[in-house]
């Protein structure tokens, strides 16, 4: 197994997908010459050309528009959104067009299209910039949304994400790109969709966390580890289909549960696991399910009320000790 | 009903090298060919165009401008080492290379009309009267900034000068500034409303269909477009169909033109005619400002996309210095007096980090405060 960057692995899922099959090619803004803002992308314009690996103008409705009709007659686009700020300039045709044009059309189109690209926020970027867009997205059936949290996670669910038929929209984490970790070799490597990863067992609390406040997650268990408590950290990984199954077996086994986000609380990815937990699994819980998000406030850009405004390992920490009636 | 038989992809034969982009490679050779002779040939024809215009703007009105290109210039310096230092975080976009452009709009302004622009904004709040003070604390996110530390570089707004932001979307404050000359004219006021953006922005819908409202409803809106030719790595030629932008505006009736932006009295004079239209006739105007930055896209870009003969072929147009020259030249200012400026504008960027540098971060509390402007405790 060798061990890449978050970056790299998403370079290798779309560069074997697209030898792979030919209707597959990459779209958006600075992906081909500039070899992505981000450099997702660099070298996938020398080996594909451009015709397949293509710079758009800063017009994210129209090619997000455009990726889908082509998705209708059986192109299999990767529309890359510098970051997904961006997208929502192009939430229209994810929306309106791609999540519905299956079901609308009584099952006639099959809409095979990736939207994907950094969700989330990045370095001191302020408002427009740092904004975690899941509970969007999520709350429309007819997309798939994806986010994943580690090396290996983002080549194999980012693979099914291009051969799947429908429209997925794939968030990644700009904070993560350099993130190092394992990734098992062989083109044939794929991570399913709808599957949670347990990323650490335990059996005092479950902490469901996604993106970027997995890695804060475990860094929390090794920290609560010390002072006694056994925490199982469990990564959705895809935020819709939820695999709640997972989720609720953890609750089960922990009877506590912490969620941990970079979005906001209010109607969020938090908000609806913690519904299903109380659904699925109420008579087992031993406490109040405790949710850590990022502040109910814009993002500011100042670096002090930037770090207050984001989760951080400490408030996990704390919030563990919390239902576990710790402190 | 069943599902769509899609079209199987035709195999392709050796010699087809069907392409969708535009050649990357092809495009920079073009580029990269300047013709010294025809080069030194335009300088001087535009050399002369702005001696003549010299004599028809008052002394103080020109030592203004100077001063204010100046300032943005050292101050723009300034933050690039600023950030360097680390004092300041996230996207800094300067705007070296690009002061004709704000210096001259806005000199035409009278201090009641609006301004908008994108996160290349240092320069335009400098122009509008905000203190430098106040927007290097801004870049330094400090509660002394001129949106308390908040906003950071892209999003400066000081709504006592009618500076009305900073905007991080390409093409945001396009529809933005519209409706700002929608109230005014709604309010039967002559103000002017002015927006600034990119060329890239103008393949953004709300370009689009901002022009169009705004010559249906005859709204006092002047459309600037500082087209400093690329859209981060991107130059117009591979983003756009034509690369003409004044000519977007013939497609909804709107009048339009084209200015060179390296020409500081060219660029007020132009602004001047497009306010007229404005404050007599309620009409809109789209005026193509051909600039070139001589920085990055932002601190962080490495430039690979453009070659060091491009950039040196337009900073011997520098607007500061060209303009600098030519009023020497006419005896306007001696180099004594340029100096003086240049000692003035150093002691006020110099204060500028030092105020920026004392001023506190903002406090933990201001995370929470003016998300809204009647925050309501809900209940009874
Ligand atoms: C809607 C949107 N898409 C993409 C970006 C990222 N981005 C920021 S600036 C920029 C280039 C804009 O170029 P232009 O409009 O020419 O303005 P310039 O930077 O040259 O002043 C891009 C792509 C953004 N901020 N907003
Ligand atoms: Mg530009």
């Amino acid at each position: 197994m060798a061990v890449i960057t978050i970056r790299e692995a998403l370079n290798q899922a779309m560069r074997e997908e697209m030898r792979r099959d030919e209707g597959v090619f990459l779209m958006g803004e600075e992906v081909a010459a500039y070899q992505g803002a981000y450099k997702v992308s660099k070298g996938l314009l020398e080996e594909f050309g451009d015709k397949r690996v293509v710079d758009s103008p800063i017009t994210e409705l129209g090619f997000a528009g455009l990726g889908v009709g082509a998705a209708m007659v059986g192109l299999r686009p990767i529309i890359e959104f510098m970051t997904f700020n961006f997208s929502i300039l192009a939430t229209d045709q994810i929306i309106n067009s791609a999540a519905k044009m299956r079901y609308m059309s009584g099952g006639q189109f099959k809409i095979p299209i990736v939207f994907r690209g950094p969700n989330g926020s990045a370095f001191q970027v302020s408002s427009q910039h740092s904004q975690a867009l899941e509970s969007w997205y999520a709350h429309f059936p007819g997309l798939k949304v994806v986010m994943p949290s580690t090396p290996a996670d983002a080549k194999g669910l980012l693979k099914s994400a291009i051969r799947d038929d429908d429209p997925v929209v794939f968030l990644e984490q700009e904070r993560m790109y350099g993130n190092k970790g394992e990734v098992p070799d062989g083109e044939d490597f794929l991570v399913p969709l709808g599957v949670a990863d347990v990323k650490r067992e335990g059996t005092d609390c479950t902490v469901v966390a996604r993106s970027m406040t997995v890695p804060l997650a475990l860094k929390a268990a090794e920290e609560l580890e010390k002072q006694g408590v056994s925490v199982e950290v469990v990564d959705p990984r895809t935020i819709r289909p939820l695999d709640i199954e997972t989720i609720v077996n953890s609750v089960k086994k922990t009877n506590r549960l912490v969620i941990a986000e970079e979005s906001h609380a209010f109607c969020g990815v938090g908000a609806e696991i913690s519904a299903q937990v109380m659904e699925h699994a109420f008579d087992y819980l031993d406490a109040p399910v405790k949710r850590l998000s990022g502040a109910d406030a814009p993002m500011p850009y100042a670096k002090n009320l930037e770090r207050l405004a984001l989760p951080d390992v400490e408030r996990i920490v704390k919030a563990v000790r919390e239902v576990s009636y710790l402190d | 009903m069943s599902e769509l038989k899609v079209t199987p992809m035709r195999p392709r034969t050796e010699s087809e090298g069907a392409s969708a982009g535009a050649g990357v490679a092809e495009e920079r050779d073009a580029r990269d060919r300047i013709d010294p002779a025809e080069l030194r040939e335009e300088h001087e024809q535009r050399h002369q165009e702005q001696l003549k215009q010299i004599g028809g703007v008052d002394r103080d009105t020109l030592l203004k401008m100077l001063y204010q290109m100046v300032l943005i210039r050292r101050f723009e310096e300034k933050s690039a080492e600023s950030y360097t230092l680390g004092k300041i975080g996230g996207f800094c976009h300067l705007y070296i290379g690009q002061e004709a452009v704000a210096v001259g709009c806005l000199s035409a302004l009278r201090p009641d009309d609006y301004v908008f622009t994108s996160y290349r904004d240092h320069g335009h709040a400098l122009v509008m009267g905000t203190s430098p003070d106040e927007v290097m604390a801004e870049l330094f996110g400090k509660i002394g900034g001129c949106s308390k530390g908040k906003g950071g570089s892209m999003h400066l707004f000081d709504a006592d000068k009618h500076f009305l932001g900073g905007h991080g979307i390409v093409g945001g404050q396009i529809p933005l500034a519209t409706g700002t000359a929608y109230a005014t004219k709604y309010k039967g006021t002559d103000q002017a409303t002015l927006v600034f953006f990119g060329e890239a922005a103008v393949n953004q819908g709300a370009f689009h269909e901002s022009l169009n409202m705004a010559q249906l409803w005859k709204l006092p809106c002047i459309y600037i477009c500082e087209n400093n030719q690329y859209g981060m790595g991107t130059s117009l030629k591979r983003a756009m169909s034509i690369s003409d932008v004044s000519q977007k505006a013939v497609g909804y009736g709107m009048a339009s033109e084209f200015v060179d932006g390296m020409d500081v009295l060219a660029v007020r004079a132009a602004t001047e005619r497009a306010l007229e239209r404005a404050r007599k006739e309620y009409l809109p105007s789209l005026l193509e400002i051909r600039t070139y930055r001589f920085m990055g896209h932002s601190m962080s870009d490495p430039g690979h996309y453009r070659t060091r003969a491009e950039i040196e072929k337009y900073q011997e147009r520098d607007p500061v210095k060209v303009f600098g020259d030519n009023l020497r030249e006419k005896g306007v200012l001696d180099d004594a007096g340029l100096k003086e400026i240049e000692e003035r504008v150093r002691a006020e960027v110099e204060h500028s980090v030092k105020f920026a540098d004392e001023s506190p971060e903002p406090a933990p509390e201001e995370l929470f405060t003016d998300i809204y402007a009647n925050p309501i405790k809900p209940g009874r």
